[in-house]
């Protein structure tokens, strides 16, 4: 699971059947430290998570399906399974 | 799933015939400003998308999914159009 700062969501009309009803959100991966990496992903939301929020993401499709959708078997890479309270870091 | 540009189109004749009548697409990843991330590559179409259109993309065995045979042999499948680049809600553009 990677850790991301949700920045923003996208609109789809036209989309996979699964999709429906999805929350496609617009994430930034960052470090445990809170710095943002230049890669940006997007990621269904199974958790109600908002624009700001720190995120758990899974991306491996059977669990990302699953927790999204409720079943297994659509084109799903990642999903949000999580909104982070802290991080505590061994210094 | 990354957002991308379709930006070409692909022909190849001889292919998997579990290919065959589908569209691949040449797309450019973008990140978050819509600015290219990464190299092209060849995505294998489940949406009707066209070149200059924003989409997005699935990765990984996923990418196979959208087809009946699960066996199409593709690591990257455009799943859905963004209905127009001011639909991506970034809400930290600059």
């Amino acid at each position: 699971m990677i850790l991301a700062k949700v920045i923003g969501n996208i609109v789809a009309t036209q989309k996979n059947h699964r999709y429906e009803n999805a929350r496609v959100m617009l994430c930034q991966q960052i470090t445990p430290e809170g710095e943002e990496l230049a890669h940006t992903v997007l990621a269904l939301d199974a958790v109600d998570a908002g624009v700001g929020d720190t995120v758990l993401i899974v991306q491996e499709g059977w669990s990302a399906s699953t927790v999204a959708t409720g079943k297994a078997g659509a084109a799903i890479d990642s999903a949000i399974v999580g909104v982070v309270d802290y991080v505590d870091l061994l210094k | 799933m990354q957002l991308a540009r379709v930006i070409g189109t692909v022909v190849a004749t001889i292919k998997n015939e579990s290919l065959d009548s589908r569209t691949l697409l040449l797309i450019q990843t973008l990140d978050k400003d819509l600015a290219p991330a990464g190299k092209p590559q060849v995505a294998v179409d489940s949406v009707g998308a066209g070149v200059g259109e924003l989409v997005f993309w699935c990765r990984g065995k996923e990418a196979s999914f959208p087809f009946k045979r699960e066996d199409t042999p593709t690591d990257c499948t455009i799943i859905g159009i963004v209905d127009s680049d001011a639909h991506v809600n970034n809400c930290r553009a600059s």
